[in-house]
This record gives structure tokens, C-alpha cells and sequence, in this order.
């Protein structure tokens, strides 16, 4: 799950992260409220989007009257933000973040990630800030500075200040940025964080070091500990379908094409789609039903595979271990009435024939499959025939 | 032979009264699995499809000898579960459990570190469909019916995908030697090397297939192990071809987000490596086929 950089900040700053003041508004005029009540000359007016590399993308603006404070949020409300993060779609902007803007001497980089290969928290820093964490994660390069915490103790002083000193920091700077760590490294490991970045972390010329944007994304597995956390989600920036998919535990993930996928198992909806690739057509989406695909939860994945109105036929592909096909044929065959689109199933696995026989005896014309790639070719052939019949 | 298990592996299930672990355990009990109790905190001294309960792992250690476990504790306590079955001694523990915190299971690693390893437990998932050693025994959820006996070994990220290979297998003829699931997890317990190496050792294993997907560095790392250490023919699949980067899909672990993550870039790397990759996920069963017919030794590089 990601947050805004507003909520990050409030995270991190509970946990010692110096930051700077700042409060979020939901309108032009709540921003210049917000500037007043900051005080100050200068303030930067941040879009809340659920994506980095704003500043690019033109979604912060800094003013120096509260007149540009206005135009700017006038300007940012409920614009569509492209960055190189959201897609060609964007994001909306909702609510936009007023934060005093002072200026800074250097511009620094801060991330913690967890690391597969290692299998452990991985920290990293560098003199540049304003790069991108993927660039900065696979490069070998000695401008990066890194460091990987032992879980048993977690990240020690010693490991926050050879950072710090590798940064270039003067003595003062280095007890202040030893801090900023070891506060992004506890938020990190007391909230089930995936990943915290801090980008620009920036030093000021009276040596203060704040976190002037921050990036926060948690573990979905670990956000039952964290209600607090949750109660964050901004349902407003993820998908709608796949907002909704998460409400039946199913996972969907839209895509470009036009055969509409239903299949228990990650992997095997993967592969799925890739034979899809593979007989010549495209798939419309993943969807994962999981291991307990009761009539409720293959209804909910009918409707929204549906909703993609691209989809010009559903392959429901179903291999039972947990699942038995004869439950699952049940919840297909209440689904599949009066369905707008051709229907292709292949069922395998666990209650197999009784499953193709409550297909077979729906009534319904369902196009039966015993293979992959049979299925797989028969969702195609019907898409393309769909299609069609419909520009005749 | 098979690798992992076998129908002498004395069993224990943790979380065991629950209602998935009892399902699950009735049918493995049937498949021929030699399950000696369980444990459930709490309900120690009961008997649970006529089989006895214990408060804790090392109690039912000691009463019956288990030396695997197969977890379906719920996840906010299973990498407790795992850590308490790794310190009662068990060589094997078995986790189904999906959901469980990335963070709980870097802890779970490091404390399985702290035995030496001729002493460490093998863990296998979380988040995965478990091991089945065909006609033998089962630690997991799979459909055993498609799992014919015979030669060749597979190691899978995904349980259905595994299921889909085993049944391929099957229509061609093939059987298995064991099936094993390492889950898809970002962090899981053994990953495909720790498993090909055992497939290596095993005799009556002729060839390996390893099911693989988007994310993480663990095919590539398996496949240059094949190159400098495995005389037998490995087929590699990776699911995921058509999966947009940075895109989580179902599998926690399953997202593109570093060079060397995509299907594309793991295939080519376990071609470069001399693994026969499966063109389609259709082709699993026949590529494992066509490399037991070139009847190929390795020669090690």
C-alpha cells in the first residue's frame, strides 16, 4: 500500500525525522489558510499524488505571495497528473500539501529497501539527491553508499554515521543525519514498510538536516499490526477495479487487451495470459479468484472483468487442489446467465468431471476446453468471431 | 527415491484443530502420509482425528518423533510456528500459510541461521502448495491424483502452475519423483537452487523442471548453478510474459521492479545457462519429454 507524501511525513516525523512544517488542504482557499497559519515568506504548494517525480511533472509550485499560493492550488485541483510513475492516465490530484519552503545548502538521498537477494534490509545513500531508487538500487557505482542490517539487532549507530561521513557531512551535520536514519530505519522496521525514501533528504546552511519529500510503501501482509496505517489508504488513488477486486479478496490487475481472464493461482494466471500471447490474442487482465473461489467470490470476478468494456470474451481457467471444479462450475454457471460475451472454461484438477458435467448440463453455451492451449485458442477464435459479429 | 519426503517422514501438523488443517490432514492422511499428531497451543492432551495433541512442538517431538511439520497456523503467528518448529529440531517444516508479514520472515531466516548446517531446518514456503512425493507421501494442498510416479522432479513457485506441469506430465506418460512448491513469497525459506541440488543427489530423479516467475534474482541464480553443477537436463518455464512492470501480480513477490525481474530476461538467462526453456506454459510436459529423450548427460561446465 503507498500514501501520500503528507501522511509519510507525519509517519516519520513520530519517528524523529526532522521535517518541515507544513499541513494539507483539500481546497485553493484551505491552502491559503494553511500559508497563514505557517507563517513565513515562502511556501511550496505539493500535489498529493500517489506517485514520485512530481516536481517534473509541474505538481510543485512554489509562491511567494498567498495570491500564488491560491493560483496554485486553482491549478493543481483536480488536474490529472502524468509522471513517469502513474502511467499515461495520471493521477488526480486531490489535496495538496503547503509546506514553508526555506532554501538548502545540499540535496541528499536516503532509502531503505527490503532486499531479495540479501533477504534483509538494505539502506542507501547518496551526495545526489533527485534520482530515481531503481536507477540507484542496481548500481554498482562507489557514489553510492550502502549498508545491510543484521535482523537480529537491527541498524546499528556506527552504520547510520559511516553513511553520514561518506556523505561529506560536517561533524554537526553527521549527528543530525545519524538521527534522521535510525528514525527512517525504525519507522521502516516498526510499520512493516517495504520501502522508505527520502528524496531530497537536504541540509541547511545553519546545518539542520530535514526530509524534504518523503515515500512510504508498507507490506499488505503486515498491515493487520498497523491500523493506524491503513486507515491512510487513499482509495481515490488506486484503481477502482482494483479496489473493488480487494473487497472479495480477489487480486486484478487491468491491462490492454480484450479476453477477460478468471483463474485461480498466480502463476498459472500468469502463464495463462501468456498462452493468451501466445495463440495470438491479448488478455484483458490477471485475476487471481484464490484458493476459496465460493459462487459470491466468481460472481464479484465476473462483474468486474466485465467492466472492462474492451472484453470480447472470458476465459475462466481453473485448476482445483484446495478448490473442487464442481464448486466452482456451480458459481460459473450462476455467473454465465445471459452473459454479453462468448465463454470459454477449462477445468482441471480435484471433482473434474463432476465440474464438466454441471457445465455440460447448464444449458449454457459455454465452450468447454481440456488443455491450456486448447482454452487458451478457443477464448481467441471467440473474441475475434465476437468481434465480428458486433462491427457487422 | 524421492527427495524431502517419503511415506516413513513421521508428520506433525501445526495448527492442527483449525478447520483447513484438519481438512487437509484427513486427506493427506488418506494419501498415505505418516502423520503422528499435532499441535494447537491450548489443546494439549486432546485427540484430533484420532491423533494426539500437543501444546507445544518439542512435546510432540518427543512423544512421537516427528521429524517434518506442515504449518497452516494463521499468519500473524506463523513465523512464530516456524521458529518454534526449527528450535524443536525438525528437519523439515512445510508453511502453506500466505500472508505472511516480509519482515516476520527475514526474522524466521536469520534464526534458522542460528543452527549449524548440518543441524538446520529446511523450510519450504510459506505461500506455496507444499511437497508431494508421488505414491509416497504429501506435506501440502495439491490435487495428488495427477502426480503419477516416475522420474522427474519440479520445483515451482506457484501451486496451480505445478499442478498444470504434473498433469501434463501425466498425459504424456511421465510421472514424478517430487513436487515441490517454494511459494511466492519475496522472502521465502528454500528457493530453486536449494532444491536442485537435492534433485541432483536424488537417483531416481532423470530430469528437473523449474517453474519460475516475474520478480526476484532466484532463477537466474538457480540456472548458472545448473551450468557449473548439474549433469542432469533441467527444463525452465517462467511465468509472466505479458505481466506490465512494476505491477504486483497476485504473488506478493510477483512484481517487476529491477533489471534481470522480467520472464523475458529469466528465460533468456536460463537459455544462455543450457536449461531446455518451455516455449508456452503448454509446452511444459513436452519440453520435459524432449529432454529425456535426448538422454542427455551434462557435461559440467
Amino acid at each position: 500500500m503507498d500514501i501520500h507524501e503528507y501522511q509519510a511525513k507525519e509517519l516519520l516525523s513520530g519517528f524523529g525525522v526532522p521535517i518541515q512544517r507544513g499541513a494539507v488542504a483539500y481546497t485553493p482557499d484551505q491552502a491559503v489558510y494553511c500559508a497563514t497559519e505557517l507563517g513565513g515568506w515562502h511556501w511550496a504548494v505539493k500535489a498529493q499524488i500517489h506517485s514520485g517525480a512530481r516536481g517534473k511533472a509541474g505538481g510543485i509550485k512554489l509562491c511567494e505571495t498567498y495570491h500564488d499560493v491560491h493560483e496554485a492550488a486553482t491549478g493543481l485541483f483536480g488536474k490529472h497528473l502524468v509522471t513517469k510513475q502513474t502511467g499515461p492516465e495520471g493521477k488526480v490530484v486531490e489535496r495538496v500539501y503547503v509546506e514553508v519552503a526555506e532554501s538548502f545548502e545540499r540535496e541528499l538521498y536516503l532509502g531503505i529497501v527490503l532486499d531479495r537477494k540479501a533477504e534483509r534490509v538494505r539502506v542507501i545513500a547518496t551526495a545526489q539527491g533527485g534520482m530515481d531508487i531503481e536507477e540507484i538500487v542496481h548500481t554498482s557505482s562507489d557514489a553510492v553508499l550502502q549498508t545491510v542490517v543484521e535482523p537480529a539487532v537491527g541498524l546499528q549507530q556506527f552504520q547510520a554515521r559511516e553513511l553520514a561521513f561518506g556523505l561529506g557531512l560536517n561533524s554537526k551535520q553527521v549527528s543530525r543525519a545519524v538521527a534522521a536514519i535510525m528514525g527512517a530505519y525504525r519507522a521502516f522496521r516498526d510499520l512493516d514498510a517495504t520501502m522508505v525514501e527520502i528524496n531530497p533528504l537536504v541540509v541547511t546552511k545553519d546545518d539542520r538536516v530535514i526530509a524534504l519529500d518523503a515515500k512510504v510503501s508498507f507490506d499488505d501482509n503486515g498491515l493487520f499490526r498497523h491500523p493506524h496505517v491503513s486507515e491512510m489508504r487513499d482509495a481515490a488513488q488506486e484503481d477502482p477495479r482494483e479496489a473493488e477486486a480487494a473487497q472479495f479478496g480477489l487480486n486484478y490487475v487491468g491491462l490492454e487487451g480484450d479476453i477477460g481472464c478468471i483463474i485461480n493461482g498466480a502463476g498459472l494466471a500468469m502463464a495463462t495470459m501468456d498462452t493468451i500471447k501466445y495463440a495470438g490474442g491479448e488478455p484483458a487482465n490477471f485475476l487471481d479468484v484464490g484458493g476459496g473461489a465460493s459462487p459470491e467470490r466468481v460472481a464479484a470476478a465476473f462483474r468486474l472483468v466485465l467492466s472492462d468494456p474492451n472484453v470480447s470474451a472470458i476465459l475462466v481457467n481453473i485448476f482445483a487442489g484446495i478448490n473442487r471444479c464442481d464448486w466452482v462450475a456451480e458459481g460459473v454457471v450462476q455467473a454465465a446467465k445471459n452473459l454479453r460475451v462468448p465463454l470459454v472454461v477449462r477445468l482441471a484438477g480435484t471433482n473434474v468431471e463432476q465440474g464438466r458435467r454441471i457445465v455440460r448440463e447448464s444449458g449454457l453455451p459455454i465452450i468447454a476446453a481440456d488443455t491450456l492451449l486448447e482454452a487458451a485458442q478457443k477464448a481467441v477464435e471467440a473474441s475475434k468471431a465476437h468481434r465480428a459479429g458486433k462491427s457487422k | 527415491m524421492s527427495i524431502l519426503i517419503d511415506e516413513t517422514t513421521r508428520v506433525i501438523v501445526q495448527g492442527f484443530t483449525g478447520y483447513k488443517a484438519s481438512v487437509h490432514a484427513k486427506e493427506r492422511i488418506a494419501y498415505g502420509t505418516n502423520v503422528v499428531g499435532g499441535v494447537t497451543p491450548g489443546k494439549g492432551g486432546q485427540r484430533h482425528l484420532d491423533l494426539p495433541v500437543f501444546n507445544t512442538v518439542k512435546e510432540a517431538v518427543r512423544a512421537t518423533g516427528a521429524t517434518a511439520s506442515l504449518v497452516f497456523v494463521p499468519p500473524p503467528y506463523c513465523g512464530d510456528s516456524i521458529m518454534e518448529a526449527a528450535d524443536a529440531g525438525l528437519e523439515l517444516v512445510c508453511a502453506i500459510t500466505d500472508g505472511i508479514p516480509a519482515q516476520d520472515m527475514m526474522r524466521v531466516k536469520r534464526y534458522l541461521l542460528r543452527y549449524p548446517k548440518e543441524q538446520r531446518t529446511t523450510l519450504v514456503g510459506p505461500n506455496c502448495a507444499g511437497i508431494i512425493s508421488a505414491g509416497r507421501a504429501m506435506l501440502g494442498i495439491m490435487p495428488g491424483h495427477i502426480y503419477r510416479r516416475g522420474s522427474v522432479g519440479i520445483v515451482s513457485r506457484s501451486g496451480t502452475l505445478g499442478y498444470e506441469a504434473a498433469a501434463q506430465l501425466n498425459a504424456l506418460g511421465l510421472g514424478v519423483t517430487t513436487s515441490v512448491g517454494i511459494g511466492g513469497d519475496p522472502i521465502n525459506g528454500s528457493s530453486f537452487l536449494d532444491h536442485l541440488r537435492r534433485f541432483e543427489q536424488d537417483p531416481e530423479t532423470e530430469v528437473v523442471i523449474m517453474i519460475g516467475e516475474i520478480g526476484g534474482p532466484q532463477e537466474a541464480e538457480a540456472a548458472r548453478w545448473v551450468r557449473d553443477h548439474m549433469t542432469k537436463p533441467v527444463v525452465g518455464y517462467v511465468a509472466g510474459l505479458t505481466a506490465p512492470k512494476g505491477r504486483r501480480m497476485g504473488h506478493a513477490g510477483a512484481i517487476i521492479s529491477a533489471t534481470g525481474d522480467s520472464a523475458a530476461e529469466k528465460a533468456e538467462i536460463m537459455k544462455s545457462y543450457g536449461l531446455f526453456v518451455a516455449p508456452s506454459a503448454s509446452d511444459l510436459g513436452s519440453t520435459v519429454a524432449a529432454a529425456l529423450a535426448q538422454n542427455v548427460t551434462r557435461r559440467v561446465a
